[in-house]
């Protein structure tokens, strides 16, 4: 099972990517040479198709290019550093870390993503190895937070069933490490390890689930506990969904096949929600991942990286196919899927008590972007806070923090710092923003076609009066902004959701379920501000009206007929 | 064919022998080419000497349509980039010689002597060209761009029906290659996002038409030699300046540096004026305006007053005289003692007695001319009187920083803006600041061209050069660069550069690269002082790397110094006596001599200041 090196089984010849990997004698490449070359800050495209497996890429200051390319200078090159931590918790030292080496090393800001990672911007070449250092010396680590491996294992950071939450915890963690790369070039490269000679030949080093070529592409897992799906568990390559009896964690549903990139005009790719293919009992977790990764490591397409996610190899092949190979390389069969129910998939903030007598501050952190500004010291607060906070801090799926496991005698300081610093549980924005998340874009993203985290706040602002007409200012509805459909905020799940064309440009997406349930619909193509504004007017304002009793925006869009309902993302583009 | 002799002609022993052995293995093309060649070399009638060779060459051998083929794609995603590599492979099937590349990697000058040229580019949001085609597109759009009679070409689009402006980019370089004289060979094709069976049927059609071209033969070749102009004297010199149209005026430096150092590019054409690498250009600067203004207000003149400027008599304005014609901004010692005839002020007079040197020197320092009359009193010396003592402004000189043969008809430079306080002022250098705030596009410039032959690259293309160059130091390694990459020369090149920052200091850092990538720069090290706890210096790089210099002087390299004299070029110096002391064991006196010898020999050169 271990010598996996083989590509695709259908015949197409693979893509360059798998030739890098192929090349790369266990990502190592020749990144050792180029991150010292002194004549530019960049490393080259091979290189940085490995970087990501160490959990890096390479961007540059897009507000820069083209000024900088008139000044034949070449682009602002800059590293992304995305630091991973299972189910995002994190210790207090762990945080102060982060807040040290952003101000040394980065922009001086930290990232919280949509996948509980922290993501550092701006680390220049010659900074690299010092960050990634620091980083491990906190113990934490960037290594597989991106590339063609699993990445962050996804877990519900649930503060309030504190006990399950702690054991689901351990299973994601467990997952996780099980499914982390075995190759010493991590060490080598930037912790100074020893080296391995020769290890393309020897039997020293390898790679027992991934093989020496990795996966087609990335793959993504996630734990979810009833009633909230935060993980959006339905948008994951295989999720996991907590089946709790009686206060008694008894197993997990298993979901397979999701995923939200696509790309614009090919109508061939198209995000997907999983489907619950049955259950297994916890400690079963990690050999039905390593299995479902094994599969699409054999199947998933080597050819076509546009097509090479987990849900185009079941979507080929059908369901039942993957059921099928998962029950013969388990050597048993999943059981029957056992009821649960999803109730929203956005967070609960403020104050609450967990069952462990512990209280848990949930933070709203407007699209995870922790920094001082004039008149809002969020990263200064959260500092003092870390100095002297006992308990943990944990990532949410939807971008915020949660200053966890406090215990009584330190609420009353915490409390201080919260209301010396003004940190806010979002209690005074409209739940429309509470809802919302965008992706980083402009000006670091490589990918992005239009802003999205520098822009989603100001949009908001112009549609809360609107809101307010309407009376929905305390309605929850889920909104999502990306600057390209890759689906870093995972918008096709959204209720309304703008994917960017062209800079100022968006498409208009309406529809999502409100607990991650269902994809949404394209409503209007490469729009601007005025018509996003002039769309979403008389909606809210008939949905404030015509709603039925607890009907959510997304649901009642489709209602009344301004979308169709998506039930499968190979309808997506119908 | 007469046999030549020293008798019947009047060429020598050697001469002779060497044309009996040329002339008869000619071709009638390569005697007709010869021919127009030799007369055009005489100057006079150059221009019918080059119409007639052309009209020769084009009768004696009608070519066939040339197999060379540029592909240029530019491309955001890499589509346009695919695309263009397939219609090479394509070509090179049809035994097409093709060079593929980015237009972000094309040198724009070279589009004169393409005679095929296909174009593959995406267009990116708003009808806008992909980031790698914009400088492409920007100068073929400017008024640079030059005639294109003679191409052929056609235009690959890319794009996306739900934007707007689809296919935008593709239609301008259509429509704007028309407009430059070329020949559209086969229709432009707009491409949705589902391209490939558009694209294929363009390639198709770009093939088919090149085929049919290639069979009639009927196309000429434009492959006019480029030496007809050369050997006519221009009558522009120092005394003459030429005003030369400014086409380029940008700041090098990134965004946050604490310097800003101009690149500058100005037209030559019509002057006649010729350089090589190492020259250095002269400019007539302007004294800053408000300098002007504030002297003229200090000494109560009148800016429009008339005064006489030199001894044929020629008048002008005094604020045009100030501005153009004196020296304002610095104090020497003649300057003062004239003044000191004029000025009522003991202490100026006091200043000038003998054993008070230092405290003169001290007081010329920095100082101009507004500080001399606000320091002390000329009240009613009259404008005419005053000026009467000043120097012409005199020209500044800049190292080249381009190739003729790169640029033809250019000639670039690269000055850093020199500011500072001194005296309780703002101080700006005189060329310098006029070139950064007070010159644009369009606005011309009095020029002529300093040659310098104490500064040149080897004869022979194959000795290896070892430049040094930090700052606008490195402007004149720009030129040698340009040169070695023009002629095809295959000598080593080792380039030493340093500034204060990486990432905002870095000149011509992608000019650089690219001809490391190319070869015509085998390498490079840099200092960059300010990115490290320990400031490192080009010499520090040096010397780190002392035994490969040791042994590039083994073997014959040459060596370049460019840049600041007391700062720089004395610690390369010593640094360069350290590494034959190291590496080649010598004493600290045989270093000395070897460096002496290398000069003498003309293997180690430096143009400091």
């Amino acid at each position: 099972m271990s010598d996996n090196n083989l590509l695709s089984p259908n015949s197409a010849p693979h893509s360059d990517v798998e030739d890098i990997k192929i090349r790369s004698n266990y990502l190592r490449g020749s990144l050792e040479e180029t991150l010292q070359d002194p004549i530019t800050g960049s490393i080259p495209e091979d290189d940085n198709r490995l970087m990501k497996f160490h959990g890096s890429y390479m961007q540059d200051d897009r507000d820069l290019r083209n000024e900088r390319q008139k000044q034949k200078l070449e682009p602002a090159y800059q590293f992304m550093l995305r630091v991973r931590a299972a189910g995002g918790v994190v210790t207090p030292e762990q945080w102060l870390m982060m807040d040290r080496v952003c101000q040394k090393y980065a922009n001086g800001t930290i990232r919280l993503t949509t996948r509980q990672s922290f993501q550092l911007h701006g680390v220049i070449k010659w900074n690299l190895k010092k960050t990634i250092q620091e980083v491990n010396e906190a113990l934490l680590s960037t290594l597989a937070a991106c590339g063609d491996v699993n990445r962050n294992v996804m877990c519900n950071p649930n503060p309030y069933q504190s006990e399950i939450h702690s054991e689901v915890y351990q299973w994601a963690s467990k997952i996780s490490d099980h499914l982390d790369p075995q190759t010493n070039a991590y060490h080598e490269i930037w912790l100074d390890g020893e080296k391995i000679i020769d290890s393309q030949d020897s039997q020293v080093e390898q790679e027992p689930i991934y093989g020496r070529v990795y996966l087609p592409r990335k793959f993504k897992i996630g734990v979810a506990v009833p009633p909230s799906n935060d993980v959006d568990v339905f948008s994951q390559d295989l999720g996991f969904i907590a089946i709790i009896e009686d206060g008694q964690l008894i197993g997990f549903n298993v979901t397979a096949g999701g995923g939200m990139g696509m790309t614009h005009g090919d109508a061939k790719t198209y995000p997907q929600i999983s489907k619950v293919i049955g259950f297994c009992l916890p400690e079963q977790v990690i050999d039905v991942a390593e299995k479902t990764v094994t599969i699409q490591r054999d199947y998933g397409d080597r050819s076509v990286r546009k097509h090479a996610r987990f849900k185009y190899t079941i979507d080929d092949r059908g369901i039942d196919w993957f059921i099928q190979e998962l029950t013969n390389r388990l050597g048993w069969s999943l059981q029957e899927a056992r009821p649960f129910h999803f109730e929203h998939n956005g967070d609960r903030y403020g104050w609450v008590k967990g069952s462990n007598n512990k209280w848990h501050f949930t933070l709203f952190i407007q699209n995870g972007r922790v920094k001082d500004e004039e008149d809002y010291k969020l990263m200064t607060g959260l500092r003092e806070i870390a100095k002297i906070h006992t308990g943990d801090f944990r990532l949410t799926p939807n971008q915020n923090l949660i200053i966890a496991n406090v215990s009584s005698q330190k609420k009353k300081k915490i409390e201080a710092l919260i209301s010396e610093y003004g940190l806010t549980d979002g209690s005074h924005y409209s739940a429309l923003r509470r809802n919302s998340m965008a992706c980083v874009a402009f000006p670091t993203c490589g990918l992005a076609m239009a802003e999205s985290e520098r822009y989603l706040p100001t949009l908001l602002d112009k549609i809360e009066p609107m809101l307010k007409e309407a009376g929905l200012q305390d309605d929850d509805i889920v909104i999502r902004m990306t600057g390209c459909p890759n689906g870093c905020a995972r918008p096709m799940l959204a209720e309304i959701a703008f994917i960017g064309k062209a800079p100022g440009k968006y498409n208009m997406y309406l529809g999502g379920g409100f607990s991650g349930n269902r994809l949404n619909k394209l409503y209007k193509e490469n729009i601007g501000e005025a018509e996003i504004l002039e769309s979403l007017q008389p909606i809210l304002s008939q949905y404030a009206k015509d709603r039925q009793e607890g009907e959510h925006f997304g649901d009642y869009v489709i209602r009344a007929g301004y979308v169709q309902e998506v039930t499968d993302g190979q309808n997506f583009h119908a | 064919m007469l046999e030549l002799q020293v008798s019947n002609s009047p060429f020598n022993q050697e001469q002779a022998e060497l044309l009996n052995r040329l002339l008869p293995t000619l071709t009638d093309h390569q005697r007709v080419w010869l021919n127009g060649y030799l007369s055009a070399l005489q100057g006079a009638g150059a221009a019918a000497a080059a119409a007639a060779l052309v009209q020769a060459v084009a009768q004696a051998e009608p070519p066939d349509v040339s197999k060379e083929v540029t592909v240029l794609y530019g491309s955001q995603t890499g589509n346009s980039h695919n695309l263009a590599a397939k219609l090479s492979k394509k070509l090179e099937e049809q035994s097409f010689q093709v060079t593929l590349a980015s237009m972000s990697d094309f040198k724009p000058n070279a589009l004169k002597k393409i005679e095929n040229l296909f174009i593959v580019v995406s267009t990116h949001g708003e009808g806008e060209p992909p980031d790698s085609a914009i400088a492409f597109y920007e100068f073929l759009h400017s008024k640079r761009a030059p005639k294109l009679e003679g191409l052929r070409y056609s235009v690959l689009a890319l794009g996306d029906t739900s934007y707007e402006f689809f296919c935008q980019t593709g239609k301008d370089f259509d429509k704007r290659l028309e407009e430059l004289g070329g020949e559209r060979i086969a229709p432009r094709v707009d491409c949705d996002v589902d391209f490939d069976e558009s694209a294929a049927e363009w390639m198709g059609n770009v093939i088919g038409a090149l085929g049919k071209l290639s069979a009639s033969g009927t196309q000429a070749s434009s492959g006019v030699p480029a030496i007809v102009s050369s050997g006519a004297e221009s009558e522009y010199s120092r005394s003459n300046p030429f005003y030369a149209e400014v086409l380029e005026n940008l700041n090098l430096n990134g965004r946050g540096s604490d310097r800003e150092t101009r690149h500058i590019e100005l037209s030559l054409e019509g002057s006649n004026l010729k350089y090589e690498p190492g020259d250095s250009l002269g400019i007539y600067p302007e004294n800053h305006p408000q300098l002007v203004e504030d002297l003229i207000a200090a000494m109560g003149w009148n800016g429009e007053e008339t005064i006489t400027v030199n001894k044929n008599g020629e008048q002008r304005t005094l604020r045009d005289a100030l501005l153009r014609y004196y020296e304002i901004t610095v104090l020497t010692k003649p300057l003062l003692e004239q003044a000191a005839q004029l000025s009522s002020s003991p202490e100026l007079k006091k200043l000038l007695e003998a054993g008070r040197e230092q405290e003169l020197r001290a007081y010329l320092d920095e100082r101009d001319l507004l500080d001399l009359v606000t320091d002390h009193s000329f009240a009613g010396v009259s404008a005419s009187q005053f000026v009467s003592i000043l120097r012409k402004i005199p020209a500044r000189l800049y190292s080249i920083s381009s190739s003729p043969l790169a640029y033809p008809d250019e000639v670039h430079l690269t000055v850093r803006s020199v500011r500072y306080e001194a005296h309780g002022r703002n101080r700006y250098g005189v060329c310098s600041v006029q070139l950064a705030e007070r010159v644009e596009p369009g606005d011309t410039l009095p020029v002529f061209i300093q040659h310098n032959p104490s500064f040149k690259l080897p004869v022979n293309p194959d000795t290896p050069i070892i430049m040094i160059g930090p700052g606008t130091g490195v402007a004149p390694f720009r030129a040698f660069l340009g040169e070695r990459e023009e002629t095809g020369a295959e000598g080593k090149t080792w380039l030493f550069y340093g500034d204060q920052h990486f990432s905002t200091d870095f000149l011509y850092q992608v000019e650089w690269q690219r001809w490391l990538k190319d070869g015509v720069l085998t390498r490079m090290d840099v200092a960059f002082s300010r990115d490290t706890d320990k400031k490192v210096y080009v010499q520090h790089r040096m010397l780190e790397k002392s035994r490969e210099i040791y042994e590039w002087l083994q073997e014959g390299a040459a060596v370049y110094v460019c840049g600041d004299e007391k700062k720089m070029a004395h610690d390369v110096h010593a640094a360069l006596a350290t590494i034959l002391e190291h590496e080649g064991g010598l004493s600290p006196e045989q270093a000395a001599e070897y460096l002496t010898r290398m000069q003498q020999e003309k293997r180690y050169q430096r143009d400091v200041y």
